[in-house]
């Protein structure tokens, strides 16, 4: 077994396990510790296919970005998880009967699997101009030229997410102090402020 | 990448534009002060550019690559959309202003929707498809959920989230099985790389999860659970946008890609239409007798009329997407008058929607009840009005492709459905006393009501000659 032969196993097994015991840990927060563990070893897997720019952005999206958010939504939501396990008990065995005939169908599927004829050729073709370089500038390249329609109407996806999520939440309420800066720069230290001489044994009227 | 590629998306680049200043305008102005303003403004602006769709103004041609494809089909579906998109915001003004729904995001999210429904009807890649029918969704999650102190409303908004979820899953999942197939996700290169062979186990996979994906979109039965609900729940000016403009997109992009990349494999995704058409038929014609409440209602008579229009798509020939196209456009100016119809109901001053409440409508409005009846007839295609050429033009399409069998259902389906239409217009004419229903004084939704239903009367001397354009719009879709 040659040493990438070896850590291929290693991480794939990681990636399994992993994933595995993201389901079937109980408490949420182990959860998404072995969440972590599955996004790095998949990382380390891209790399292996000498993908090392996914495998980067798999580190810091998912594991920088996505798997901390999910771990304060975990702690800071009161859900309560055994509740929602018990409930989920209750469908467990339509959900697995449901679960093995996908997979068999899948399995259907991949056994006669066969491409087309010039599906080879096509996959070629779409990289033959980037002989040379490496992915990173590949993905470039193909992210903000030939694809630039698409990146652009992401980018109105995303617009659409944060106007909708303004728009279903933002609520103006009148009964909260609200921070003036004008007026705070405005205020004449000597209005706001008045000194008394206060005899002693006698407190202010 | 050039000019040219950008001029072909010239329209969609002004809307966007448009969104955005929009946006930052009324965010450092009135906030929804200008809600009316904008509004307006949108109409006026979606009318212009469906004229300039219409008259070939805009960019023809494939552009990006063959990511996005301005031809006849594209132009024909996004005048639909953006006329249909106009009036439906129209009617709304009065209804929002009314119950304080009226936001100034409203138009502009409207807005980004359009953008993305006229993407997907003109979409030449897998990727561009998916892009376009999530922009429209996630607008149509937001606006479903417009009355956010509402329970149904909330309601309605994440359960078409949850389930346009798992559609776009499935979507996906297609998606990705079609591009293991061929190896690229261009539809041209699909349709190439099928030739005439026999398809692959595989990619029947991928064209039976891609055609679930947008059945759910099209809310095609068995894939139609979320529409009553969403129907009901989202408030009335959302549901006369949801049953209009997205329909329209959503068969579109089914038409496209089903011709555009799976054009060689006509015999193995007929039969699939063919099943979602009877289905929706029956389903939207059994299930809608008992409904009490006429958005509920409305809900299975969409569904009932998407069966009817994936007849002639199921019919797999040029004239079959002609007979679609001319079926959706009657259907859509058959649902903006009958909602504009719904959108003034009221009693008290308060919204109504039980259809009990119809009763002797004749009696208050002799001119909205005479309207409601043309389009009630048109709706259930009884002869002399519009919708009855709509669903002759289907049948026939579904004749001349061998699928005779299919066209008696469809027959036996509008017959039971025109019971509840029927109902309706016994109900306003004959009904049992009751409280009467008022009706709100807009001009906008009494207009909008009548020139439909003038539509539906006037239309039988030529359908407005819609037909010479749905012909090449078909033409250049089939080849």
């Amino acid at each position: 077994m040659t040493p990438p032969d070896f850590a291929f196993y290693l991480f794939a097994i990681l990636v399994v396990a992993a994933g595995l015991f993201t389901v079937i840990a109980r408490n949420p927060v182990h959860s998404v510790l072995w969440l972590i563990l599955a996004f790095l070893s998949s990382a380390g897997l891209f790399v292996l296919m000498g993908a090392e720019f996914v495998a980067m952005l798999l580190v810091i999206v998912y594991v920088g970005a996505v798997a901390v958010l999910f771990l304060f939504v975990v702690m800071m939501l009161d859900v309560d998880f055994s509740a929602l396990k018990a409930e989920m008990a209750k469908y467990m065995p339509v959900a697995l009967l449901i679960g093995v005939v996908i997979l068999m169908q899948f399995g259907i599927i991949f056994g006669v699997w066969q491409a087309s004829d010039v599906a080879e050729q096509n996959v070629a073709a779409a990289t033959a101009r980037f002989g040379g370089a490496s992915n990173t500038q590949a993905i470039g390249q193909l992210l903000y030229d030939d694809y630039l329609l698409l990146f652009q109407l992401a980018g109105l996806i995303l617009l659409v997410a944060m106007i909708g999520a303004i728009v279903l939440t933002l609520r103006h309420r009148s009964d909260v102090k609200r921070q003036d800066i004008v007026a705070q720069i405005m205020r004449d230290p000597a209005k706001s402020m008045e000194l008394r001489e206060v005899k002693s044994g006698q407190g202010l009227q | 990448m050039s000019s040219a590629d950008f001029s072909v998306l010239m329209p969609q680049i002004v809307l966007t534009i448009f969104a955005m200043g929009g946006l930052l305008f009324a965010v450092y102005t009135g906030k929804d002060r200008v809600a009316p303003l904008l509004l307006w403004v949108t109409s006026a602006l979606f009318v212009a550019i469906a004229f300039w769709i219409g008259t070939g103004g805009a960019g023809d041609g494939a552009a990006f690559g063959g990511l996005f494809v301005a031809d006849a089909f594209a132009r024909f579906a996004s005048v639909m959309i953006l006329l249909s998109a106009a009036a439906v915001l129209l009617m709304s003004e009065s209804y929002m202003a009314r119950r304080d729904l009226l936001r100034f995001e409203y138009p502009l999210l409207v807005t980004l929707c359009v953008v993305g429904m006229t993407v997907m009807v003109s979409a030449g890649d897998l990727m561009t498809l998916y892009m376009g029918l999530e922009l429209q969704s996630l607008s149509l999650y937001v606006i479903a959920a417009l009355r956010r102190d509402s329970a149904k409303s909330t309601e309605a908004g994440l359960k078409y989230f949850v389930l346009g979820a798992l559609s776009s899953g499935l979507l996906l999942y297609g998606a990705s099985l079609t591009y293991g197939y061929s190896g690229t996700t261009l539809f041209s290169g699909i349709i190439r790389a099928i030739g005439d062979g026999d398809p692959s186990l595989g990619l029947l996979f991928g064209l039976v999860f891609i055609a679930s994906g947008l059945a759910f979109k099209v809310s095609a039965a068995p894939f139609h659970m979320w529409t009553p609900d969403v129907y009901e729940g989202a408030p009335t000016p959302v549901t006369a946008f949801f049953a209009t403009a997205p329909k329209v997109a959503a068969i579109g992009l089914l038409a496209r890609i089903l011709h555009d990349a799976f054009g060689g494999v006509t015999g193995d995704w007929q039969q699939v239409v063919a099943a979602l058409s009877v289905a929706s038929m029956f389903l939207g014609a059994v299930a809608a007798i008992g409904q009490r409440d006429i958005k509920r209602l409305m809900a299975y008579s969409s569904i009932n009329h998407i069966g009817f229009a994936l007849m002639g798509l199921a019919a797999g020939t040029a004239f079959g997407v002609q007979a679609m196209l001319v079926y959706m456009a009657i259907y859509v100016v058959m649902n903006i008058g009958t909602f504009a119809f719904i959108l003034a109901m009221e009693q008290d001053g308060k919204p109504v929607t039980s259809i009990e409440s119809l009763s002797l409508f004749s009696r208050t409005d002799m001119t909205r009840a005479l309207a409601m009846l043309v389009l009630m007839f048109s709706m259930a295609g009884v002869p002399p009005f519009v919708g009855f050429f709509g669903k002759y033009y289907v049948l026939s399409a579904a004749i001349d492709a061998g699928l005779g069998w299919l066209a008696v259902l469809g027959v036996i389906a509008s017959v039971i459905a025109a019971y509840y239409y029927l109902r309706i217009v016994y109900l306003m004419f004959f009904g049992p006393e009751g409280q009467s229903l008022e009706t709100t004084r807009s001009p906008v939704l009494w207009g909008m009501l009548v020139a439909s239903a003038l539509i539906m009367v006037v239309g039988v001397v030529n359908l407005f000659g819609i037909e010479g354009p749905a012909a090449m719009a078909a033409q250049t879709l089939v080849e």
